[in-house]
């Protein structure tokens, strides 16, 4: 049961390959760090592993997700957790409300929906928080919130966009540590781009170079 | 879905193009409702035999060229002189005032403040001895004066609307940074860099500026001279007239309307090619202009150009509050600056007409602006990146209404559809439309598509990433958009008369007729109203999200 890319390739609106034949295996609870210069097509790739290529952009080879081929599906029925650097937390919804807007439907019940947030907002270290407008909280917090309010979704796999990039140092390593123990917690392929060889350092697992 | 912009942009298209087609048959003697079925000139002769022809096309040159072009000038002075200190956001509210009051309820204020007996000359009268209203024709003045200024008061306004929202999408502060470095002063860079930036964000905006000028009918009927009139009015009385025979010769000169808008834009295009050819040849020699930039004279006519918007802007407000004055006085004596006594006869004696009239603008409006609202966020979820055709939903504002609203009038009978509110307000939708698309395009555009990518990362399809997310999020500008649509509803004058067949009244088609008349206090009162009902839209587009958004900082922007 892992995140597997089978021969990917894919090409550019002009016809130009940006990434060929690339095939890997991320099993569930380690992260893979693919780096590699800006315009490589890092970011590409994560779109089209999450369903959202733009147009024109075009893939071949195999994406299986314990094994389900994710080939054609939309991107809300990938169940992949998705995070970038900014937080991107709604702007129009209060703390509780993001992570609400995130937690799997198959919690049901105003009240267990309600307690199953405030669960993850005490994990977060942000109880008390749920009331808050978003663009009050600070950037550790809502780095927090936009990971819990990913894993509340129950994500098979989660895509890491430079999420690090726009955290100070000493808050990037806290950061750091807190995504990637709940991920491994949860035990679910993370495949994480960055150009920050410290990140894949302290990811720990495979690093693939895209060149 | 993909295929909905297309069927929209169809929609806009056909009726114009129907509609010139139409009336460029009857141009050219085909009428078979009148019993004339082969081709001719005789229209054309006819036309040209017509008294005060000439002196109409050169009053509705000279007025439109001379408003949309000062109105240019004075909206690039005023953003210019208050760069820095106005965003787009601030400046929406101040100007919004301006761009909610229609054409007509403006045109009846200015007339009230420039008329011999009007406010200015009433300040006046004290200085220059005067007992009773001095005998100058200050409103409806042979040279379009007055029509000029009516005209720029609400063209201003939107131009720098206009010009701040292009400025927005340009990097102003490191391109005057950098043209400053090289050693150019402020103004040679706006003229040199930031200029030439933004014009194509512009060009559009002023092509529909320039048309309007040329051949608007409710404001030259108001403001503008009588005889001869400005070719739009002239053109509206001979479709007007008793005689049916002079349908013919009417559409060849609402056609001739058509091709002088149409030769305006190309003079417009023939410059803008000119200044792009010479440009280069000029800022390749490097003059850096007066050391002390900008020169003297430069920062003369700027500072003059400022003060001039400034006046008329001034003007505009003094204008408006006039409607409401008029309509609530009972006598009001000449050299008086305030009423003697006030009362509400005129809106209790014209209590039945107003309250269907307004019925019906609002009726209108709301169908309208709500309808296009809908088909707005349907044609910016079907295309969300900016399609090329995306300048033809400007079409309708780009050909001169009288040129293709006969014609249309005639295709709508022809298919059976009667004259009522229905096809008022299916004409209406072709100039209500393109601005809700237009003032929400921008803000769609600019939601970051990581925030509705993120939203389907949790498992929210298209439907609940439009309603849960993208909507919410969009409020204001949703709300904006709407009041603009509101506004340009209620405003439509000829749309109305046309395809109403004059059987649809409204608070505009109301105060149009009424401002000729004598009654000052009864024309104040459907202008009030007229006006009162956009700048109440406009209110709830303020007030509405600054309320259900107060605890959001980074929604609730308006009133901080």
């Amino acid at each position: 049961m892992s995140l597997i890319l089978d021969d990917v390739t894919i090409a550019r609106p002009d016809g130009a390959a940006l990434i060929r034949g690339l095939t890997l295996n991320v099993s569930p609870g380690s992260v893979t760090t693919v780096m590699g210069p800006s315009g490589i097509g890092k970011s590409t790739l994560l779109d089209a592993i999450a369903g959202s290529l733009a147009p024109g952009f075009s893939l071949s080879g195999r994406i299986t997700l314990n094994g389900r081929d994710l080939t054609g599906l939309p991107p809300e029925r990938r169940r992949i957790g998705l995070m970038f650097q900014d937080s991107l937390l709604f702007p129009h919804l209060s703390l509780a409300g993001n992570l609400a807007f995130g937690l799997d439907p198959r919690i049901r019940g105003r009240s267990a929906r309600a307690q199953a947030v405030e669960h993850a907002l005490t994990e977060a270290g942000l109880a008390g928080l749920g009331p808050r407008d978003p663009a009050t909280l600070s950037g550790g917090q809502r780095a927090r919130a936009a990971l819990m309010r990913t894993l509340l979704a129950a994500p098979e796999a989660l895509l890491l966009d430079e999420p690090f990039g726009k955290l100070d140092m000493a808050l990037r390593d806290e950061i750091r540590r807190f995504v990637f123990d709940h991920a491994a917690a949860r035990g679910v392929p993370v495949l994480m781009v960055s150009h920050d060889p410290q990140d894949a350092a302290a990811a720990g697992g495979p690093v693939v170079a895209l060149a | 879905m993909r295929a909905v912009p297309a069927l929209i942009l169809a929609a806009l298209v056909a009726p114009v193009a129907l509609g010139l087609w139409q009336t460029g048959r009857a141009a050219f003697g085909i009428m078979p409702a009148l019993g004339r079925e082969t081709p001719s000139l005789d229209p054309w002769r006819q036309l040209f035999a017509l008294p005060g022809l000439g002196g109409s096309i050169r009053l509705s040159l000279v007025s439109g060229l001379g408003a949309a072009i000062l109105s240019l000038l004075i909206a690039l002075a005023l953003v210019q002189a208050l760069q820095g200190r106005l965003s787009a956001a601030r400046a929406a509210r101040w100007l919004a005032p301006f761009l909610a009051v229609p054409h007509a309820a403006l045109a009846i204020g200015m007339a009230f403040l420039l008329a011999p007996s009007g406010w200015i000359a009433r300040a006046l009268a004290p200085l220059m001895d005067w007992t009773r209203p001095p005998g100058i024709a200050s409103v409806n003045d042979p040279w379009g004066m007055a029509l000029m200024l009516g005209l720029m008061v609400k063209e201003i306004p939107f131009l720098m609307l206009v010009i701040l929202a292009a400025l927005g999408q340009v990097p102003l502060a490191r391109i005057m940074a950098m043209g400053r470095a090289l050693g150019y002063g402020p103004g040679a860079v706006w003229l040199r860099l930031v200029l030439p930036a933004i014009w194509p964000m512009l060009r559009l905006p002023f092509w529909v500026v320039l048309v309007y000028s040329v051949s608007n009918v409710e404001m030259a009927i108001i403001l503008g001279p009588a005889n001869p009139p400005v070719l739009g009015v002239a053109v509206t009385r001979w479709f007007a007239s008793p005689d049916l025979a002079m349908i013919l010769p009417a559409s060849a000169g609402a056609i001739l309307q058509a091709g002088l808008a149409g030769a305006v834009i190309a003079a417009a295009w023939g410059a803008e090619r000119l200044a792009a050819r010479l440009g280069p040849v000029w800022l390749a020699r490097g003059r850096r202009g007066p050391a002390r930039a900008p020169g003297w004279l430069v920062g003369a006519l700027l500072r003059l150009a400022g003060a001039a918007g400034l006046v008329l802007m001034a003007a505009g407000l003094l204008a408006m509050a006039a409607l409401a004055i008029w309509s609530l006085a009972f006598r009001w004596s000449f050299p008086q600056i305030l009423p003697e006594t006030w009362s509400l006869n005129a809106w209790s004696m014209a209590a039945p007409g107003w309250r269907r009239a307004l019925t019906t603008s609002v009726l209108l409006a709301g169908a309208t602006a709500g309808l296009s609202l809908a088909l707005a966020v349907a044609w910016l979820q079907a295309a969300p990146a900016r399609m090329r055709a995306e300048w033809l939903i400007l079409l309708p504002l780009l050909v001169p209404q009288i040129g293709f609203l006969y014609g249309l009038n005639v295709v709508f009978l022809r298919a059976g559809l009667q004259a009522d509110l229905l096809t008022v307000g299916m004409g209406q939708m072709l100039f209500v439309f393109p601005y809700v698309l237009l003032s929400l395009s921008g803000p769609w555009r600019a939601v970051d598509p990581r925030l509705m990518r993120t939203a389907a990362a949790l498992g929210a399809g298209p439907w609940r990433r439009l309603v849960a997310v993208r909507l919410p999020v969009l409020l204001r500008p949703l709300l904006t958009a709407w009041a603009i649509g509101i506004a340009v509803s209620v405003a439509q004058y000829l749309p109305t008369l046309y395809l109403g067949a004059g059987r649809v009244a409204t608070l505009t088609t109301e105060a149009v007729t009424l401002a000729s008349g004598s009654d000052r206090r009864v024309s104040g009162v459907y202008a009030s109203l007229q006006a009162l009902v956009p700048l109440l839209a406009y209110a709830c587009a303020f007030v509405i999200p600054a309320w259900w958004h107060r605890d959001r900082r980074a929604l609730a922007g308006a009133f901080r």
